[in-house]
C-alpha cells in the first residue's frame, strides 16, 4: 500500500507491478490519480491516505507493506502510525525530507526511513575528512548500526592496541582500513594507526561514545 | 510553569493569553507572524516564528526547560508529531495535543498520550445545549409576547 503518487510513488508503484507485486497507491489529487490509472490501470485510489476510514476502504489490513511517501514528514509519521496500530501492518516504510525526523521516526516504531536529503547528506560526508564517523548501516532490530571511524593523527589511540581501548558497551572492532586501502581483521595487539578506517558495530546510541574513544574528539552537536 | 504552545490560531492564541495573564511563562510558536496578532497586546510572553514539528525549532524556542507542550494547530498530523517529540525526544513532562480526528484521537490516547478532541467535546456541548432547549418552554418572544423579565418586578 503506497500512500502519495508523487513521482517517487508512481515510479516505485511502476516497478513493483513489474516484480509482480500487488500493488494500490492512495492519492489526493484526482488528477494525479487519473494519470497512474491510466499508465498502471486501477491500482490508485483517491483519497486522504491519512484518514483511517480512506485506509479501511482501500484494504489496509490486507497489507503486508505501508510506504508513506507524501511530502510532509508528519503525513507520513502517522500513515505509518495509523497502518502500524491500527491495521496491524508488519511492515512500515516512510520517506521523510526532514533527515533530522530519522530519530523521532525510529522511536516511533517505524520500520525504514528514506530520507534523500539524508542519502545525499551521507555521499558529501564520506568525502569530507572533517567528519570522523560515518553511520554505514543500520541493522535490522537490536538498535545496532556499523559505522565508520577515520582516526585522526592526533587521537590517543595511535599506537596502541586494540585490546586497550575502552569501547562503549556491545560495541565491536570488526575491520581496520589503512590508509593504504589494505583491510586487516583486527585482534586485540593488533595497533591503530593514524588515518585508518575502523568499521565497527555498535548500539546506536553508544555512537557519540565511540566516537570519543576512537578519535578522542567530542560528539558534533546532534540533535 | 513554562510552557510552549504549538500554533497561535484562536485556540492556542486563547490558551496562551490565559496562562499569561495566570503568571505563566509561555512561548507560542508559529509558522505565520500574522497569527500573532490574535494574542492581546496585554500579552507578555515570548512569539517565535517556527516549525514545531522541527527539532532545531524546537530547541530554540526552549523546549529542554520546558514544564509543558500544548499542540493547537488546526492539522492532527502536525500536532501528534510534535506532541511526540516533545515526549520521546525532549521528555517534556507535561504533553497535550490537539486531535480533531475522533479515530486518530482515539489511536493516540491509546498510544500514550494526552489528547484532547474538540470534534468529540463541541458535538457533546451541542448535544447538551439542543437537550435543555427541548426541556425549557417555547421562547415568549415567538409568541409575540414582551420579553421577559422586564420592570414587573
Amino acid at each position: 500500500m503506497i500512500v502519495g503518487g508523487g513521482k517517487i510513488g508512481y515510479f516505485l508503484a511502476r516497478q513493483l507491478l513489474e516484480d509482480q507485486h500487488e500493488v494500490l497507491i492512495v492519492e489526493q489529487n484526482a488528477e494525479k490519480a487519473a494519470q497512474i490509472a491510466e499508465d498502471m490501470g486501477e491500482i490508485v485510489m483517491i483519497g486522504d491516505g491519512c484518514e483511517a476510514a480512506t485506509m479501511e476502504r482501500a484494504g489496509m489490513g490486507r497489507a503486508d507493506m505501508a510506504i508513506a511517501l507524501t511530502g510532509d514528514d508528519e503525513d507520513n509519521l502517522v500513515v505509518c502510525q495509523v497502518a502500524k496500530h491500527k491495521f496491524n501492518v508488519p511492515h512500515t516504510i516512510a520517506r521523510i525530507n526532514n533527515p533530522k525526523n530519522e530519530r523521532i521516526f525510529k522511536m516511533l516504531g517505524i520500520d525504514a526511513t528514506i530520507s534523500s536529503t539524508g542519502v545525499i547528506l551521507a555521499h558529501i560526508e564520506q568525502e569530507l575528512p572533517s567528519h570522523p564517523m560515518i553511520p554505514l548501516m543500520t541493522l535490522k532490530g537490536g538498535g545496532l548500526e556499523i559505522v565508520e571511524v577515520k582516526i585522526p593523527p592526533d587521537a590517543q589511540v595511535v599506537g596502541k592496541p586494540v585490546k586497550s581501548i575502552l569501547l562503549p558497551q556491545k560495541s565491536l572492532i570488526t575491520l581496520i582500513i589503512g590508509a593504504d586501502g589494505q583491510a586487516r581483521l583486527p585482534t586485540g595487539d593488533t595497533l591503530i594507526q593514524a588515518g585508518d578506517e575502523i568499521v565497527a558495530v555498535t548500539m546506536l546510541d553508544s555512537e557519540d561514545a565511540l566516537r570519543s574513544a576512537l578519535t578522542g574528539m567530542p560528539a558534533p552537536q546532534r540533535y | 510553569m513554562r510552557v510552549i504552545i504549538m500554533g497561535c490560531g484562536r485556540r492556542g492564541s486563547a490558551l496562551a493569553a490565559m496562562l499569561d495573564s495566570e503568571g505563566h511563562d509561555v512561548t507560542v510558536l508559529d509558522i505565520d507572524a500574522a497569527a500573532f496578532s490574535f494574542l492581546p497586546d496585554s500579552f507578555g510572553g515570548t512569539e517565535i516564528v517556527a516549525n514545531g514539528t522541527d527539532v532545531d525549532s524546537l530547541r530554540r524556542a526552549g523546549i529542554e526547560q520546558a514544564d509543558a507542550f500544548v499542540s493547537t494547530t488546526r492539522g492532527d498530523n502536525r500536532n501528534v508529531m510534535a506532541a511526540q517529540m516533545a515526549k520521546h525526544i525532549f521528555n517534556v513532562s507535561r504533553v497535550i495535543t490537539l486531535v480533531h480526528d475522533p479515530i486518530r484521537e482515539e489511536m493516540y490516547r491509546s498510544l500514550g498520550l494526552r489528547t484532547v478532541s474538540p470534534t468529540r467535546i463541541v458535538a457533546q456541548s451541542l448535544k447538551e445545549a439542543l437537550l435543555a432547549e427541548e426541556s425549557m418552554p417555547e421562547p415568549s418572544l415567538s409568541r409575540g409576547e414582551a420579553p421577559q423579565g422586564g420592570n414587573e418586578g
